[in-house]
């Protein structure tokens, strides 16, 4: 096992958490976005989806539930198009029965976990997002256990704009800072609804509240991206939101924290 | 002897797992002995307490959601301050979410701490029929991060369950986590030697979202756990000024209502986006005071009283049966 983990991760270049203490803010939104915007970019890059309980980013990629298969060194992730650029692995791939519960204690989650993590053959990748479930748990320590052993560059910690949300991920940035994973930046994901109706700005979970969280703790803020229906929907088709509306502001948001992203990576 | 002892080590599977005593941590783990013998598996005589305690508490509400983020401690929040504006009614809102706690936000109690009292923990009142329990109220600060494995939360639960002086209640509404976890077993399996009225699912209206919740029903039904009924959240929004609505979480598969047709489950109402009810968390402020006339504070109403109506129902059925 420490072998394949050895091997397995030996050619990704860069590994990226995506971490929030709330639920529902948009982590697999956002890594699903930033995945996109990171292969029109041209890099090679794998999401690593551990959320057993709830996997989204199968659905948000348009890919089912696809039969994995086992090589010598691991399960081989799916790819989403012909060139390999996008490879994804979901421990919900390896669920018996999709859409039943997961009903399972800590300890069960993390042997799980463990095994998964060092598993997979990815090749070769220039960034691997990993999505997480909310909260500050098994599956998070689970995780970095089993990454660090290898390389984890730090994590992006994504949040909503009001008080509720900035406050459990208040409690992300200690959790971060306790089990030492570098804080890249924080994204405000759902800051301000234009209607496309008369352009008039709802900010309807309250505006600002990440860029100040960046600020009270000393962390890069990475921008803000707008409440966008036009996401949401394509997310929810699965459809490539980035190549369906290239001019949009949600879209130059997403692409401009790509690109922040990637610098940060390159020069530590 | 609580599930994690404070002498064993970090991966410890819970003294009352299955393989306690056995996994690779219980290796030199001074409980080894007594672990492996099979005494601690016995069930948990915290259960039967538990049971003998809440056996003054009325009706029991859990309000659950495979979902993270669709507004189950909103809604717990403004179902506790509904159903107290009663003033004969003794309520109380139990927060089991260890790792993100948002109660104590959004009840306007931040900073509050509890008391140790005669009788075990005394909760924090927001009004005299208004009882409160988080675990946001043992945290030193606000940047306090909760990095509990499991059997450790599972402790804390139990001791939220049998060590707090909750006194005579009509109501306990329980405010769950997001997913289907540790906590979610442990709060069922804990109340499990006492009558749960049911729960009450929440979500947003788009498949993303309801793929999770179908499986949260799922485990509600493995656990029999009844379920009173479905809340549609952040169900359309209104633009203030052209008054035009928009679908800001698409309900591309037919949302709640087609969900509930399907696995015939009552939809207790939709409440629609609204900034104030975001804005009145923050504050700790009810929504339901702040904006009384508002179209979703009148939806928010009528799921309350179909709540309550289905608790006095179940109560004279239950009656009548024994
Ligand atoms: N900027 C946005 N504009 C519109 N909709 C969004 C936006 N970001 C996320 N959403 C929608 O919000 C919902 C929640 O997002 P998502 O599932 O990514 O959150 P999450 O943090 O991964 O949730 P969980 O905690 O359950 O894992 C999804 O339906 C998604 O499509
Ligand atoms: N109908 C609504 N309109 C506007 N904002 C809302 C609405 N319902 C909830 N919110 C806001 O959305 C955010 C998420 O809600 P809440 O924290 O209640 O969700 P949750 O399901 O408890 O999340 P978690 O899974 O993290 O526990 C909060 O800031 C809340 O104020
Ligand atoms: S022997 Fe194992 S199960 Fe028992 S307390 Fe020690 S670590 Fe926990
Ligand atoms: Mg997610
Ligand atoms: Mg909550
Ligand atoms: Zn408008």
């Amino acid at each position: 096992m420490e072998q394949n983990n050895e091997s397995n991760l030996a050619q990704v270049r860069h590994v990226v958490l995506v971490l929030s203490g709330k639920g529902g803010v948009g982590k697999s939104t956002i890594t699903t976005e930033l995945a996109l915007a990171l292969r029109h970019a041209g890099k090679k890059v794998g999401i690593l989806d551990v959320d057993l309980c709830g996997p989204s980013i199968p659905r948000m990629l348009s890919m089912g539930r696809p039969d994995v298969h086992q090589c010598d060194s691991g399960w081989v992730p799916v790819y989403t198009d012909a060139q390999k650029s996008l490879a994804l692995m979901s421990i919900g791939f390896l669920l018996e029965d999709p859409d039943e519960a997961v009903v399972w204690r800590g300890p069960k989650k993390t042997a799980m976990i463990g095994q998964f993590v060092s598993d997979v053959a990815w090749g070769e990748l220039d960034v691997l997002l990993v999505d997480t479930p909310p909260g500050t748990s098994d599956e998070h320590l689970a995780v970095l256990e089993n990454l660090k052993k290898h390389r984890v560059d730090g994590a992006i910690l994504v949040t909503t704009p009001q008080a509720v949300s900035t406050g459990d991920v208040r409690r992300e940035i200690t959790f971060c800072k306790k089990t030492g994973v570098r804080i890249l930046g924080i994204v405000e994901n759902m800051s301000g609804f234009v209607c496309p109706h008369c352009s008039e700005c709802s900010n309807i979970f309250s505006k600002g509240g990440g860029e100040e969280l960046a600020k009270m703790t000393g962390s890069v803020f990475l921008g803000s991206v707008p409440l966008d229906p036009l996401l949401s929907t394509s997310i929810e088709d699965g459809k490539d939101f980035i190549q369906s509306f290239p001019d949009s502001a949600t879209f130059s948001a997403i692409s401009s924290i790509s690109q922040t992203l990637l610098d940060s990576l390159q020069t530590a | 002897m609580a599930d994690v002892p404070d002498n064993a080590p970090e991966h410890c599977p819970g003294t009352q797992s299955e393989q306690a005593g056995k996994t690779s941590s219980c290796q030199g783990c001074p409980n080894q002995k007594i672990c492996a013998s099979g005494a601690t598996k016995a069930p948990d005589p915290a259960i039967a307490e538990i049971g003998e305690k809440l056996s003054i508490v009325k009706h029991k509400i859990l309000v659950l959601s495979g979902k993270g983020g669709v507004g189950k401690s909103t809604f717990s929040a403004h179902l506790a301050h509904a159903l107290a504006s009663d003033g004969t009614k003794e309520v109380a809102l139990l927060d089991v979410d260890i790792c993100g706690p948002s109660i104590p936000r959004i009840m306007g109690l931040e900073g509050e701490q509890v008391h140790q009292s005669g009788s075990g923990w005394s909760p924090v009142y927001v009004e005299d029929n208004l009882a409160v329990m988080s675990i946001g109220f043992l945290l030193g600060s606000l940047d306090d991060a909760v990095i509990w494995r499991g059997p450790k939360k599972n402790g804390m639960i139990k001791q939220f369950l049998r060590d707090v002086d909750w006194g005579e209640l009509d109501y306990l509404i329980v405010d769950t986590p997001p997913g289907t976890s540790d906590e979610h077993l442990s709060i069922v399996q804990y109340l499990s030697s006492t009558h749960v009225d049911g729960a009450v699912i929440l979500t947003t209206p788009q498949e993303v979202s309801l793929q999770d919740v179908r499986k949260e029903i799922r485990f509600c039904q493995k656990v029999k756990l009844p379920i009173i009924g479905v809340v549609e959240n952040m169900s359309g929004f209104v633009c203030p000024k052209c008054k035009n609505t928009s679908q800001i979480f698409p309900p591309t598969s037919g949302g709640a209502e087609q969900m509930c047709a399907d696995l015939n489950l009552p939809l207790l109402g939709k409440v629609p986006l609204d900034p104030r009810i975001a804005r009145s968390c923050d504050e700790g402020k009810s929504f339901l005071n702040e904006v009384p006339d508002s179209p979703a504070a009148e939806v928010y109403q009528r799921i309350v009283q179909s709540i309550q109506d289905y608790c006095s129902n179940h109560v004279t059925e239950e009656q009548s049966t024994t």
